[in-house]
């Protein structure tokens, strides 16, 4: 098959290309870009006044699959991101069970092998059954293909076995990503601690709790030399750590996800659980940073923690909902109106957050547009306005405080792995 | 008493006192003002409720509040149904909103609620069409034991508006403290917090209140005192190791209450712990009025209930 995209703005930070130009894409991979291209093709996508760029890519995403196919499977979770623009994402291990050793790897590929519509990375965890007490076995997961080591929402707190899993990772060349929670302050916490929670009567959860694991993480980085990556930051303090220690020279990488530049605290006062995540929304301070920290590159990456979860277990008291939003589909929306619409990145700028970084922090060969690569490109009409509605969700679960937000701009067209799976907003 | 009518009651529920307007908590004072006289009588019973149906919906265990809203909607001549749900059992079994649309199914028209979870009976709300009161959410709300609490201080004092009042104990973890607050601030009350340190919540300055760990501070220049219960078994217990150590620095005592103005009115939410948060003496003594808050709480829920009702037909 040959298409031929026309007339688009082409975004590739990596080869420094920002104009206006068309793309030929020959048997799924990019042919040639150039201007006023006129090969005969099968068909030709108009992109006048649309940005194409390479696909985004997500490195913090819960498909759910194997264990908990209620809330999200891996074939429902890749056609939410396509809609949201994303060609690769990459799927924690906190299934059931734990992707914690070659076997339920190679089943997870098998999953991703038949059903997945966009590319899907495997993180590891690093302990058996997240349980942060025995170390898996690195050297037989990592041949197994997975891009980082990450147990996810259960933060090691044990000292030592944290230090042999740095050290793990170093020899190993694996990333390791943490969830940054110290639990015993975080304990039973549900929100931000601090007026709100004082108000609603809620039990806070601590900035410190947070920051607390990232100066650690910090540390350890310094001190073995592994490269640490530091999952949806979500407060000033941490930023002003990860500042520091980039400044120093540490090797360290960081994400925020859309929600922690987008909603405060305040949106939790009506009790809706969908408001409930972990880490708590904070603060406008905490926003403002989180805007200074991506302009200034202390913050590499926008992830969407993509955390699907049923009606039936959201839609209960505050204290007895499950953490976590949805984020795939609304992603690039919120990215644009927070951070391009409000001049904290230029679009090249916001590329780099959520295609280039991302990818280059994995290790993938993904992120940009270079001739002769199966072509992972997406078409994005920046201006479009629409309104996020429940029931044109593609995942499988709804749990969005963004439910019936007027959004801005919108992902029309997706070539992932070379195949052309969105057209005109339709998942082909 | 002179109390004035100045609005309308229009909500569905009563949720608590944040949202409310002065107006409106003044709007159930006054109608509270009537139904306490209803309550004398000898035969205590309006028809204003007839064919109505209230539920009592209670996932904790309470024994004054109940019967007081159980007295209260009978008062009114409303039926009335008393549902006890054990919190524990509830996470293998229905949800709370399950629940509600099922109790909704059986035609009510109120459903009272008592809930562990803070904001759970916002959650019901949103959920049924019918009318939600609060009844003791967490460490969120008690918006009708604070009213109650205004009621007995209007009846004692004269007003609200310009009276000192304490509030002392377990700040953290009270909602009569927090319903308290908002009320008597937006009645123009100025309020005082006291409670060794640990059990000040982050922020609650914020909500309008002077903030105080000195006892001596908080009664000092005080037209009445909230004394609230302290509950050793939860999270108290690290912060404060020892009942009598609790009562000696903070427990209100005859010796304590000479020092303060002439004629402090002396509150308690109950149940009381006796040599805790007060001494036998003053539970008994003459500037408590413990017992008139218990009565005055069924006026008052009679007030809720019934402008709650008033509203919904108003809307039809």
């Amino acid at each position: 098959m040959k298409y031929l995209i026309k007339g688009g703005r082409v975004l590739d930070p990596v080869e420094k290309r920002d104009g206006i130009f068309d793309i030929l894409v020959i048997d799924e991979k990019i042919a040639k870009i150039g201007n006023d291209l006129d090969e005969k093709t099968d068909a030709v996508i108009d992109a006048t006044n649309k940005i194409v760029a390479p696909g985004l890519v997500d490195m913090h995403a819960h498909l759910r699959e194997p264990g908990r196919e209620d809330k999200e499977t891996v074939l429902t979770g890749t056609r939410s991101a396509v809609r949201g623009g994303f060609t690769s994402v990459a799927c924690m291990p906190n299934t059931e069970p734990a992707i914690d050793n070659p076997v339920t790897i190679r089943m997870v590929k098998e999953i991703i092998k038949k059903d997945a519509i966009c590319n899907v990375f495997i993180v590891g965890a690093i302990t058996m059954e997240r349980a942060g007490k025995v170390i898996v076995d690195f050297d037989k997961m990592k041949k197994e293909g997975i891009v980082a080591v990450s147990d996810d929402g259960a933060c090691i707190q044990d000292e030592r076995v944290i230090l042999e899993a740095v050290k793990g990772c170093k020899k190993n060349g694996l990333l390791l990503i943490d969830h940054c929670e110290d639990m015993s302050m975080a304990a039973g916490g549900v929100i931000n601690k601090g007026f709100v929670s004082t108000k609603m009567g809620l039990r806070g959860i601590p900035k410190e709790a947070e920051y607390k694991m990232v100066k650690r993480d910090i540390e350890l980085a310094a001190r073995s030399g592994a490269r640490i990556h530091i999952a949806h930051v979500s407060c000033k303090e941490s930023v002003d750590l990860i500042r520091k220690a980039k400044r120093d020279g540490v090797k360290v990488t960081a994400e925020t996800a859309p929600h922690y530049f987008t909603l405060s605290e305040e949106c939790c006062v009506t009790y809706d659980t969908n408001t409930k995540m972990n880490p708590p929304l904070r603060t406008n301070e905490d926003i403002d940073e989180i805007k200074k920290a991506l302009a200034d590159g202390t913050i590499d990456v926008v992830a969407t923690d993509h955390a699907p979860h049923t009606d039936s277990e959201k839609y209960v008291e505050f204290d007895n909902a499950p953490f976590g939003i949805i984020g795939f589909e609304t992603a690039l929306s919120l990215a644009v109106t927070e951070l391009v619409d409000k001049k904290v990145l230029l679009w090249p700028e916001l590329i780099l957050k959520m295609s280039v970084n991302p990818a280059a922090i994995l290790g993938l060969d993904k992120g940009n547009l270079k001739t002769g690569k199966t072509a992972d490109i997406i078409i994005i009409d920046p201006d479009k306005e629409y309104v996020y509605k429940k029931d044109l969700i593609e995942s499988k679960s709804k749990n969005s405080p963004f439910i019936d937000w007027k959004l801005k701009a919108k992902v029309t067209h997706v070539f992932a792995s070379g195949r052309l799976i969105m057209r005109d907003e339709a998942i082909l | 008493m002179i109390m004035e009518k100045k609005t309308m009651w229009t909500k569905k529920d009563l949720l608590g006192l944040e949202h409310l307007s002065a107006e409106e908590i003044e709007l159930i004072l006054y109608t509270a003002a009537s139904f306490k006289e209803v309550t004398t009588r000898q035969i205590k019973k309006v028809p204003a409720l007839r064919g109505k149906t209230v539920v009592n919906l209670f996932y904790e265990p309470s024994t004054r509040t109940r019967t007081s809203f159980e007295l209260a909607a009978k008062r009114l001549s409303a039926d009335v149904i008393n549902i006890e749900i054990e919190a524990s059992s509830v996470k293998k079994g229905e949800t709370l909103i399950d629940t509600g649309r099922n109790i909704e199914a059986l035609k009510i028209d109120i459903i009272v609620v008592r809930h562990n979870c803070s904001g759970a009976p916002n959650i019901l709300a949103g959920a049924i069409k019918s009318s939600v009161v609060n009844a003791g959410d967490g460490w969120h709300e008690h918006p009708t034991q604070a009213l109650l609490d205004m009621f007995t201080l209007k009846s004692k004092l004269g007003r609200i508006e310009g009276l000192n009042v304490s509030i002392i104990g377990d700040i953290a973890h009270s909602r009569v403290c927090r319903s308290n607050i908002w009320g008597l601030t937006k009645l123009g009350a100025k309020v005082t917090v006291c409670a060794p340190k640990m059990l000040i919540p982050e922020g609650v300055e914020k909500m309008g209140v002077r903030v105080t760990d000195n006892i001596d501070e908080a009664l000092k220049d005080a037209d009445a005192i909230n004394v609230l219960r302290m509950q050793f078994e939860r999270d108290g217990a690290t912060a404060f190791p020892s009942r009598l150590e609790y009562f000696k620095q903070y427990g209100i005592t005859n010796e304590r209450l000479k020092k303060c103005k002439k004629g402090i009115v002396v509150m308690h939410p109950g149940p009381i712990n006796r040599g805790v948060e007060m001494s036998s003496e003053v539970a008994d003594g003459q500037n408590s009025v413990i017992l008139e808050q218990v009565t005055n709480g069924i006026a008052v829920r009679m007030a809720v209930l019934y402008l709650i009702t008033l509203a919904k037909e108003a809307r039809r």
